[in-house]
């Protein structure tokens, strides 16, 4: 008995044996609600959800308002006046951008009518000429980091503009460039304010939570039914899901400021304001930064998805070609996408790294040389672009526009490629996809089918109980238990059993390569470069080498997942080895340990917590790719998440499927996170 | 010893405690503070019964070791932390009262800040950080900047001004916190264990440093340490905290020669006493009769720099003031009892030296 309660491991067999004989003795004929619950008072919660989203459009708090072009009073509710104001001024700000980039006439639309502009054919916003963009962003990339970043700023648009993309790119630019602001705002304020306001933090937290943990796709289905379909749609979904990460952050680097540091501002003579916005905010710079980038890359993923709901772009035109399997076109907008990602990042990078010289009294002319050098440029290219037009008016003006059909492409020697791959590999890929899918796939899928209800829960409950206690216990049965009561039990032990094949692929896979590269400071630099890059890439890229190679199938979503859970595995195994302390492996080495003993019994057991931490990351970036999964077509929560989107009644539904999938992430993340506390706490490294 | 003159800092039984129970067991008690009671309450006091004062152009070391309250104290004073009971007063206004606005308009004018771990924004050029203070008191950036220059050469940083922190050493860096404590040239000076992790070495030369800043600028001073040492070579005062409480409050030579409790003995113990006396408090009264040597000595040069003198002297030594006025002796015999002799029976002149 002293045996059994002091070691882990034996209460943990004794666990998965009583899970065993309740999977034997519960059978699927007379389990009842054993096996699994049965129709219950729960399965309307989706429909009362839905039904009340509707009231509260339709029936709550109805208000007058007045049509001037129809001349007639109408009855409207509070809630419909006011995202249809909010859709309008984010649609404002978005075309206002666009139109920028590429002219129209909708801004000026806004302060005059449609009349005025059929009179007067002027009004209108003239597109920039592609060339002032590029030298617009060679510029600024030079203003903020130099001769580097430059380059890379204009050789992007450049490439975007050659390759014929500019319309769909400049359109996905100007929704990021409203979403991303607005974004870091609301995250900055609100992080601000849950810092300084602990009411407010504690009611935020738990919502942070399942914010972050709820897949893309459900965000969009309140938003379409509140807000209707559009750009400014896909961005208010943008920000709804880039928000979370950056409040998060924002909080985590104002806890983290040192007292002394806090306390010299208020000796400073700093007024709250001051204290927060030069000292605060500043010295917390790198954790906010950090947020600022996870929302460049939220919003970019985003774009893809949003197209779902009528986001205009990049991510519209990716998701047409990858469902027309139009493999090299889908690839070059892939690249666009994460050239704009990787340009942006840098960008707001550089820029919140930028120094003042307050002791260069500098001449009009040099003090604003960029100004005047864009302006100068500006001038020229639009005359270039003009006298083009001018002279040869019937042939395409390189120099102005370049739309998708004159641009350079690489399409077809991609479909080339592909098709070469696809024949000469089809025998090979197609015996492996059959040996996957029937050897491994299917009874695994199998197995966890034939779970019964009560087993599940008896065993993730137990897990609970031996990681953190009651406690945990309590908090992981009642998210399981939730799934269980809706009807798509089934459906998430689908999920389930996607994402436990890919995270333990991934985690083998990573955790090699990251022990591997870690005995080398050189590969360590590498393979930590590797994953930073890869990490900017939108989710939704990850499919189309996938597609590209293995063709539309259970085993190609795999794949993908796989892939991209891969990254934090790796990463977080680096930097786990490598953040053990010198003194400890300085210590072992003098003990004479073998490289091999001491990785085994000094280096992996002090990373073991952070490795953890890296895992919990591979399987919630495993869940939320399972769930993008859908698109290539799978049968888990995500292809109904999926359908919802397309029903009118579909959104108590997707909300609801959405919070499953969130809350199978959020029981692992408690789950992990405890642990991996409570180990380090043992092992004094926190 | 009663001027006229207000002081410039003025505490009045200040009481700093912590602990979710401290409030209801004050309201319980009707403001007053009953220690035990508290304790039993399970709240941690910070600062027992503190009271003194700090005149213009004096230098308070508050010294202890960890826990003992001294920065807790410091933090009353600054008002970085709300006290609990008592008062204080800056320039006669009561501190505890004033406004939000009042408070950043003293802090703004009036205190400056030395911070142990420096403190400084990593973001912003040492420049940058010199210059906080003045701009966030609305002055225009051409004016901080050539202020915040001058603060740049004053402390010897020139050629660094647009570095980093973290591109400085320690003392370095610690010279960027005192100018930004200085830019705006306030009465009142904290220093919150402002060497203390520095490098021996370092940390005597920034002592150095600081007495030449403060032999220029004369500010009133409170200057927290743990470092006995420190307090002996840097006061004009030192009060040693124990437990919240102000043990002693006394000048260096007073502590090291009487000191009041077993506790402060612990320190006063190893100390050599003739680096810290000075001539007049050991001399002897001064007898006309006497055949006086050739040489003299200040009333308050350190004993030890002129040790050397008097012990080579056969007759005794004349003591002047500061009007050349022989106001007493010294003879060798005294210096040897100083040096070698027991604490106990030395002949001390304590008003002598508490007037200076």
């Amino acid at each position: 008995m002293h045996y059994f309660i002091h070691h882990k491991w034996v209460q943990f067999i004794a666990l998965l044996a009583i899970f065993f004989v309740l999977v034997m003795a519960i059978s699927p004929v007379s389990g009842g609600n054993l096996w699994r619950f049965q129709e219950n008072i729960f399965w309307l919660l989706p429909d009362t959800l839905n039904n009340f989203l509707k009231y509260l459009i339709n029936d709550f708090w109805l208000v007058e308002t007045y049509d001037i072009e129809l001349d007639l009073t109408e009855e409207s509710t509070m809630i419909k006046e006011f995202t249809r104001s909010l859709s309008g001024v984010i649609l404002f700000f978005i075309n206002l951008i666009r139109e920028l980039l590429l002219g129209g006439v909708k801004t000026v639309v806004t302060f005059t009518s449609w009349d005025f502009i059929s009179e007067h054919p002027w009004a209108r916003i003239p597109a920039l000429p592609w060339t002032a963009v590029a030298s617009g962003a060679f510029l600024m990339g030079h203003f903020l980091g130099g001769r580097k970043l430059s380059i890379l700023a204009g050789g992007s648009i450049i490439y975007i503009a050659v390759f014929g993309q500019w319309t769909p790119a400049m359109q996905t630019l100007s929704f990021v460039l409203v979403a991303v602001p607005l974004s870091v705002f609301l995250g900055l304020m609100m992080g601000v304010f849950a810092y300084k306001n602990k009411t407010f933090k504690i009611i935020l937290t738990p919502l942070l939570n399942v914010a972050q943990s709820m897949p893309h796709f459900s965000y969009l289905i309140p938003v379409v039914v509140f807000f209707g379909i559009g750009d400014h749609a896909g961005a208010i979904s943008t920000v709804i899901f880039a928000t979370p990460p950056m409040i998060r952050l924002t909080i985590l680097g104002l806890k983290k400021v040192s007292p002394e540091v806090l306390e010299a501002g208020l000796m400073s003579g700093c007024n709250p304001r001051q204290l927060m916005f030069k000292v605060l905010i500043p010295t917390a710079r790198h954790d906010i930064l950090i947020g600022v980038n996870q929302v460049i890359m939220q919003c970019l993923a985003m774009a893809v998805i949003a197209s779902f709901i009528g986001t205009k772009g990049l991510g519209y035109d990716l998701l047409v070609s990858l469902n027309r399997l139009n493999i090299g076109e889908a690839l070059e907008l892939g690249i666009s996408i994460v050239l704009i990602a990787i340009v942006l990042d840098k960008l707001s990078l550089a820029w919140a790294n930028k120094q003042a010289d307050y002791f260069a009294d500098l001449p009009f002319h040099l003090h604003h040389k960029y100004s005047l050098a864009f302006f100068g440029i500006l001038v020229v290219t639009s005359a270039i672009a003009y006298a083009i037009s001018l002279f040869f008016p019937d042939k395409p003006n390189y120099l102005y526009f370049i739309s998708d059909t004159q641009g350079l492409t690489t399409k077809n020697f991609w479909d080339t490629i592909v098709d070469w791959i696809i024949t000469s590999t089809y025998q090979s890929v197609q015996s492996f996809n059959v040996f996957m899918i029937t050897s491994i796939l299917v009874p695994m899928k199998e197995a966890y089918l034939a779970m019964p209800v009560a087993a599940t829960l008896f065993l993730v409950t137990g897990i609970g109980y031996l990681v953190g206690g009651l406690r945990s216990a309590i908090i992981v049965a009642a998210f399981i238990g939730f799934i269980a009561l809706t009807p798509w039990w089934d459906r998430a032990l689908i999920t389930a059993y996607m994402v436990t094949f890919s995270t333990v692929t991934a985690v083998i896979i990573g955790c090699t390569v990251g022990v591997l590269c870690s005995r080398n400071t050189r590969a360590t630099r590498v393979i930590l470069l590797v994953c930073d890059t890869l990490q900017t890439f939108p989710s939704f890229v990850y499919l189309i080498p996938v597609i590209m190679l293995f063709g539309v199938s259970d085993l190609s979503v795999l794949i993908a997942v796989t892939v991209y859970a891969t990254i934090p595995a790796t990463r977080y195994t680096v930097e786990g080895l490598r953040n053990v302390p010198q003194s400890l492996q300085e210590a072992a080495s003098m003990s004479g340990v073998n490289p091999t003993q001491r990785l085994l019994h000094v280096e992996l057991p002090l990373a073991f917590p952070h490795i953890m931490l890296g895992i919990n990351q591979t399987i919630i970036f495993s869940l939320f790719m399972v769930i993008i999964g859908a698109f290539i077509g799978t049968d888990d929560l995500g292809q109904l998440i999926m359908q919802s989107l397309s029903r009118s009644n579909g959104m108590g539904q997707g909300i609801i499927l959405g919070l499953c999938v969130a809350f199978i992430g959020l029981a692992v993340d408690h789950l992990i996170h405890t642990w991996s506390d409570q180990r380090k706490q043992a092992l004094g490294i926190i | 010893m009663s001027t006229p003159i207000q002081p410039v800092i003025k505490c009045e039984s200040v009481y700093k405690i912590f602990g979710e129970n401290a409030e209801k067991v004050l309201k319980k008690t009707d403001g007053e503070v009953d220690t035990e009671s508290l304790l039993e309450a399970g709240c941690v006091i910070g600062v027992n019964n503190a009271s003194f004062d700090v005149h213009k152009g004096e230098m308070l070391v508050i010294m202890g070791l960890s826990g003992s309250g001294k920065s807790t104290l410091l933090r009353c004073i600054s008002r970085l932390i709300e006290t609990t009971a008592g008062n204080i007063f800056i320039d006669g206004e009561d501190l505890l009262g004033m406004n939000e606005k009042e408070l950043i308009n003293v802090r703004r004018n009036k205190m400056g800040m030395v911070f142990q771990s420096f403190a400084l924004l990593p973001h912003k050029t040492v420049l940058e950080n010199i210059a906080l203070p003045l701009q966030v008191k609305g002055i225009s950036t051409k004016d901080s900047m050539a202020r915040a220059m001058d603060m740049v050469n004053l402390v010897e940083l020139t050629g660094y001004e647009n570095a980093f922190p973290r591109q400085l050493s320690g003392g370095q860096q610690q010279r960027v916190g005192i100018a930004r404590s200085l830019a705006v040239e306030p009465e009142m000076w904290f220093l919150d264990e402002p060497f203390s992790a520095l490098d021996p070495l370092i940390r005597k030369e920034m002592q150095d440093e600081f007495l030449r800043l403060q032999s220029v600028l004369h500010k009133t001073i409170l200057f927290v340490t743990h470092d006995f040492d420190e307090a002996l070579r840097l006061a004009d005062r030192i009060a040693i905290m124990k437990d919240g409480v102000i043990e002693q409050i006394d000048t260096p030579a007073n502590i090291v020669l009487n000191p009041a409790t077993e506790y402060i003995a612990k320190f006063t113990r190893s100390v050599r006493r003739e680096r810290v006396l000075s001539c007049q408090t050991i001399m002897e009264e001064y007898d006309v009769n006497t055949d006086l040597s050739d040489i003299t000595v200040s009333k308050n040069a350190i004993i030890d720099t002129v040790a050397e003198r008097v012990l080579s002297e056969q007759k005794p030594v004349a003591v002047l003031n500061e009007q050349d006025e022989i106001v007493g002796t010294l003879n060798s015999k005294i210096i040897i009892q100083v040096m070698f002799g027991e604490t106990n029976n030395l002949p001390i002149n304590n008003n002598a030296e508490s007037q200076a």
